[in-house]
């Protein structure tokens, strides 16, 4: 896998070289040269000239490849996550969609506008053009597909009944769920992440452009986590709990790890999400105000580790490995029962690869409370095993549900990569 | 209503001669030109086509116009709630033409808060009357002013030329419209008839849309076809809200009718938004 990240590295480091000339050619026909034109097409070249150089092909995650970007992907410090329903009822017009997709995320995720700008004044511009000029900010999009895309209303849509998964079903209801319609479910979903959410957010409108009449947003949710600028050291991100959140995750690194956590492999299920990933979201509202209001005690206890260092309790350093059995002197266990880290972690077997980010969505009008939260996205090879299980566990005892609230829940199966001249989707289409 | 229309056209005239100054490349000056020249000779036939459905629908706003500010003045309430939905039909389907007329427009349409509380006049004036006070009584005179300002549109849209432009711009300006202040609820407050004019905005975009149709299936039958399996789809939405003759209170619509109603013509206006290319050289 390494050396085929490599190759596709280079490649795309040619292509960038391209894409920056076609980005001078660009500006020198565009919307923006009539706006600047004042100031002279000289002078122009001259700003864009300086952006392209100081753009590098290390903002750039290549598109195609065997897995989709945006899973192991590094996080980046933004995401924009749509889910979206079907509309058109007709196959090809859905195949259509996903080639059309393809295309456009390619050349997104090179720092590309979608189109270029026609010399055709009476049309509106092909591309929204929010992101010109901006380098590529390590843009992934991630493409997903829902159960409900399969079989909706008993109904086999798009005659795909026999291809769904047996693992791409709703999830159970699980004990303190309190979902709304209005956050839960879809028939595809889109996670665009990158480095500036302006980037992110341009994706994702593009991308629905190009979709309408054919599909329609269902939900949508930002999310943040601390930049890459504002913590250096790449330290464990914090959630707005003040907790560092993600210490254990699979090791992207290994190979090993991610065919037997996150990766879908051959004989799992239908073999069109061979290298695809099940992807869980919940919109996780979290109770700040009264969070705020804990002692740094019970806080600790909660989460079952040390606020300052992420340490497990009873240890010293974030990384040690859970000591679950460790007693204090009163004989009770230092990392307590119903504590979020322990009931997350249950025997160690169920390791999820979790790339949450925070959300803040102003005001909840009800309560004049902050409307916040995480926004939990986690990968896997099988729900059944890993996702569900555990919130099993955590919807039972965790001591952290006085603390928050599952609003919004989704599954979808995150398609394989797409290879050169391929299409996202094309192994369950063709 | 739409206060900055008329300096949104010039505007955009001006910065596309701006653009074609600063563009040192004479082969894209050359193509820019060839399509001005081809559109307006090409749309010849469609604008004086055009020209007339709009002076059409001008003609019958004034008779509908004397019927609802006739109303009014002799008291009838009932009867003026009852024309006031239909009677600005007219005038929304032909809104491209009608509100070139910057001053019209709003003595017209102005909505509360568009203009100065002084300066307030119109249709969504009296309609505040209707609805609000549930009274005619106080508001003969601004139908007096209503009816005079409507004569006047009639005598001015003569002089209008239509340009490739207007209709180009004037079929998704149409859907704007729907899109920004009639699924909102937002044009017909009092009253809650939004949908008579959503509908009436809709059917003037599709006259557009025929009459630019021939020209656009030569270019692009699949996008001639994709808008029309729009248009039919937004139709079908509509006439489920349908009540008689007329249409629903926009009240009376849930929030899923609204979001269904409101994605249906993002879903037409984004193809409608290429019929521009019918200006194109073939």
């Amino acid at each position: 896998m390494t050396k085929n990240t490599n190759s596709q590295d280079e490649s795309v480091h040619n292509q960038t070289k391209i894409s920056r000339r076609d980005m001078l050619k660009t500006a020198g026909v565009g919307g923006v040269g009539v706006i600047l034109g004042a100031t002279g097409l000289g002078g122009l070249l001259t700003i864009k000239e300086g952006k392209a150089s100081s753009t590098d092909k290390k903002e750039i995650i290549p598109f195609y490849g065997n897995h989709q970007g945006g899973i192991i992907t590094k996080t980046q410090n933004h995401v924009y996550f749509v889910s979206l329903d079907v509309t058109t009822a007709n196959k090809e017009e859905l195949v259509k969609l996903f080639k059309d997709w393809t295309t456009a995320a390619a050349l997104l995720s090179e720092g590309k506008p979608v189109g270029d700008l026609s010399s055709n004044e009476f049309l509106p511009p092909k591309d929204t053009g929010e992101a010109e000029g901006l380098s590529a900010s390590n843009l992934t999009i991630t493409f997903g597909v829902g159960p409900s895309l399969f079989v909706r209303d008993n109904q086999d849509r798009f005659g795909l009944k026999q291809k769904q998964p047996k693992e791409l079903v709703d999830l159970p209801k699980f004990p303190l769920d309190a979902l709304e319609e209005a956050w839960t479910g879809g028939d595809l979903c889109i996670q665009a992440c990158a480095d500036d959410l302006q980037v992110a957010f341009h994706a994702v409108r593009n991308l629905i452009r190009i979709a309408r009449g054919k599909a329609i947003l269902r939900w949508a949710q930002t999310g943040f986590q601390r930049t890459k600028q504002a913590d250096p050291g790449q330290e464990t991100p914090r959630n707005l709990f003040g907790f560092k959140d993600g210490t254990i995750n699979p090791d992207v690194k290994s190979e090993k790890q991610l065919n037997e956590h996150v990766w879908v492999q051959p004989g799992d299920g239908p073999n069109w999400l061979v290298n695809g990933s099940y992807l869980v979201v919940r919109r996780i509202q979290m109770f700040i105000e009264v969070w705020d209001r804990t002692t740094l005690k019970e806080q600790e206890k909660t989460f079952g580790r040390f606020r300052d260092s992420g340490a497990p309790l009873g240890q010293k350093d974030e990384f040690e490995s859970l000591n679950l059995a460790q007693k204090n002197d009163q004989g009770e266990f230092h990392i307590p029962v119903d504590s979020h880290t322990r009931l997350s972690h249950g025997d160690g077997s169920q390791p999820i690869l979790r790339r949450a980010y925070s959300y803040s969505d102003g005001m909840d009008a009800k309560t004049g409370s902050f409307d916040a939260g995480l926004l939990f996205l986690c990968f896997q090879r099988q729900p059944s095993k890993q996702f569900i299980p555990i919130q099993e566990r955590l919807a039972t005892m965790d001591k952290l549900n006085e603390y928050i609230s599952h609003r919004g829940s989704a599954i979808f199966a995150c398609l394989p990569g797409v290879k050169q001249g391929g299409y996202l989707g094309e192994t369950i289409f063709s | 209503m739409k206060l900055l229309k008329v300096s949104g056209i010039l505007l955009l005239s001006s910065s596309l001669l701006f653009g074609c100054a600063t563009m040192d490349k004479s082969t894209s000056t050359d193509k820019v030109k060839e399509t001005k020249n081809t559109a307006s000779e090409a749309l010849k036939g469609v604008t004086d086509e055009y020209r007339k459905y709009a002076i059409g629908e001008i003609e019958d706003f004034v008779k509908a116009t004397e019927a609802f500010t006739t109303a009014v003045k002799n008291g009838e309430l009932v009867k003026a709630k009852e024309l006031y939905g239909p009677a600005r039909m007219y005038y929304e389907r032909a809104e491209p033409i009608a509100e070139v007329f910057g001053d019209l427009d709003p003595k017209i349409d102005a909505r509360e808060g568009d203009v100065p509380e002084a300066e307030w006049t119109g249709y969504h004036r009296i309609e505040k009357g209707l609805w609000m006070e549930n009274t005619t009584k106080g508001y003969e005179q601004f139908a007096e002013q209503l009816m005079k300002d409507v004569n006047l549109l009639r005598a001015k849209v003569e002089t209008v030329e239509v340009t490739p432009d207007i209709l180009i711009t004037g079929a998704v300006d149409l859907l704007n419209e729907v899109s920004t202040s009639k699924v909102t609820g937002e044009e017909d407050r009092y009253s809650h008839t939004d949908l008579y004019d959503f509908a009436a905005n809709v059917q003037g975009a599709e006259k557009i849309y025929h009459l630019l149709n021939p020209a656009l299936k030569k270019k692009d039958k699949e996008l001639s076809n994709e808008i029309q399996t729009r248009f039919d789809e937004v139709y079908r939405l509509l006439n489920q809200q349908k009540n008689g003759n007329g249409y629903k209170l926009y009240t009376e619509l849930t929030e899923a009718q609204v979001k269904e109603l409101s994605q249906a013509v993002d879903a037409l206006a984004e193809p409608l938004s290429q019929i521009g290319i019918v200006t194109e050289a073939s």
